[in-house]
C-alpha cells in the first residue's frame, strides 16, 4: 500500500503541475481564431478580459464564458488593444457603456462601502459579541449572594430531613 | 440591564427584515443602465428592408422616441409585439427599432408576418451598435427624450403594465 501511494506521488504531482500550467489557458472560452498575434498585446487583452464580466453569465468573466455577446466584447477589447489602449481605458470604455457591474473587481466608490468594509464590520461586531458574552458568563461564576435568613432556615430544614 | 438586552434580537430581526423586505420584488438580473441621461451613442445602420429607411444618432433627436433592439429569433421579441404596435398606432411616441444580429431575409420575414411597428429600423449585423447602447440581450427598450438623451431603459419584454406604468407617464413628462 505505500509502496503504491508512493508511485503514485509523483504522478498526482505531476497531474497539479499541469493543472497550474495548462489550467487557465484550458478554462478560458477565447477561440483560436480571436487570439491577436502579438503575444503582449494577447496577455493584456487577457489580462482585460478576466476582469470584465460576461452580462449574460453574470458570474463568468468574458474570458470564460461562450455566450455570443462574451464574445463580441473578447474581440471589442481586442480591437482596442490593438489600438494602443491601455488596461484602464479599455475597461473605462467598456464601463462607459455598461457600468461598474461590468467590473469583476469592483471599484471603491460610496455604493461600494458595504461591500468592501462588511466583512471588516461583520468581525467586529463578531468579535464585541463574543467579548459581551464571556463577560456576562465571569460575572454569573462569581460567587452568589449570601442567603439571607429564611433561606438559611429553609436549607437547614431540608438538609435536616435527609 | 437584561431585560433591555431582550429588545436587540428583535430590532436585529426588524433591520433584516427591513432590509430583505425592501429588496423583494427586484429582479436581481435586471441591471441599471449607465446610459441613463447621457446622449445616445453615435452610430448609423442601413434599414434591412428594401427602400426603407435606416437608423442613425441624427433621427433620434426632436421627438421623443421609443428604441426597440429586437431579432427575429428572439421569442420574447414576438410577444412584447403587440405592445409596440399599439404604442406606434397612437403615435404619442416615435418608435424606432435596431435589429440585432439577425439575417436579412429573416427579419424581412418576421416583419411581414407580424406587421412592422417600426418607423425606422437599423441593421445591427454584428451587434456592435447595440454594445455601445449597453445591451446584454435583446429585447430591450429605451425612451429618448427629443433632446437625443437616453431617458430610460427596459430590458426584456415589454408587458402590457410596462407601457401603462411607466413608459406612457414618461413620454406624458417628456412632452412626447
Amino acid at each position: 500500500m505505500t509502496r503504491a501511494s508512493g508511485n503514485i506521488a509523483p504522478l498526482i504531482a505531476a497531474m497539479f503541475a499541469c493543472a497550474i500550467v495548462l489550467g487557465p489557458s484550458f478554462s478560458a472560452a477565447v477561440e483560436p481564431g480571436e487570439i491577436l498575434a502579438d503575444p503582449a498585446l494577447e496577455a493584456r487583452a487577457r489580462e482585460i478580459g478576466r476582469e470584465l464580466r460576461c452580462l449574460v453569465c453574470q458570474n463568468q468573466s468574458i474570458d470564460d464564458s461562450n455566450a455570443a455577446l462574451a464574445r463580441d466584447l473578447r474581440r471589442l477589447v481586442r480591437e482596442r488593444v490593438s489600438a494602443g489602449e491601455n488596461k484602464d481605458q479599455v475597461i473605462a470604455h467598456v464601463v462607459a457603456r455598461y457600468g461598474n457591474f461590468v467590473r469583476l473587481k469592483p471599484p471603491m466608490e460610496k455604493s461600494t462601502y458595504l461591500l468592501w468594509f462588511g466583512p471588516a464590520l461583520a468581525l467586529i461586531a463578531g468579535v464585541l459579541a463574543v467579548r459581551l458574552l464571556y463577560r456576562r458568563k465571569r460575572a454569573g461564576a462569581a460567587p452568589a449572594e449570601r442567603l439571607d435568613r429564611s433561606e438559611r432556615a429553609r436549607l437547614d430544614r431540608l438538609l435536616r430531613r435527609e | 440591564m437584561k431585560r433591555v438586552l431582550y429588545i436587540v434580537p428583535v430590532l436585529a430581526f426588524a433591520a433584516a427584515a427591513a432590509l430583505l423586505g425592501s429588496r423583494l420584488g427586484h429582479d436581481p438580473q435586471a441591471l441599471p443602465s449607465a446610459l441613463i441621461d447621457r446622449p445616445v451613442p453615435n452610430f448609423a445602420l442601413p434599414s434591412p428592408l428594401e427602400g426603407a429607411p435606416g437608423l442613425a444618432t441624427g433621427d433620434l433627436k426632436g421627438r421623443v422616441t421609443l428604441v426597440n433592439i429586437f431579432a427575429s429569433w428572439c421569442v420574447p421579441c414576438g410577444v412584447e409585439h403587440p405592445e409596440l404596435t399599439k404604442l406606434a398606432r397612437e403615435g404619442r411616441v416615435a418608435v424606432v427599432g435596431i435589429n440585432y444580429k439577425d439575417k436579412t431575409a429573416d427579419v424581412r420575414r418576421w416583419l411581414g408576418q407580424l406587421g412592422n411597428p417600426f418607423a425606422r429600423i437599423g441593421q445591427d449585423l454584428d451587434g456592435r451598435v447595440a454594445i455601445e447602447w449597453g445591451v446584454y440581450g435583446v429585447p430591450e427598450s429605451f425612451i429618448v427624450d427629443a433632446e437625443g438623451r437616453i431617458r430610460f431603459r427596459h430590458a426584456g419584454p415589454l408587458r402590457p403594465e410596462d407601457v401603462t406604468d411607466r413608459i406612457l407617464p414618461l413620454i406624458a413628462k417628456l412632452g412626447g
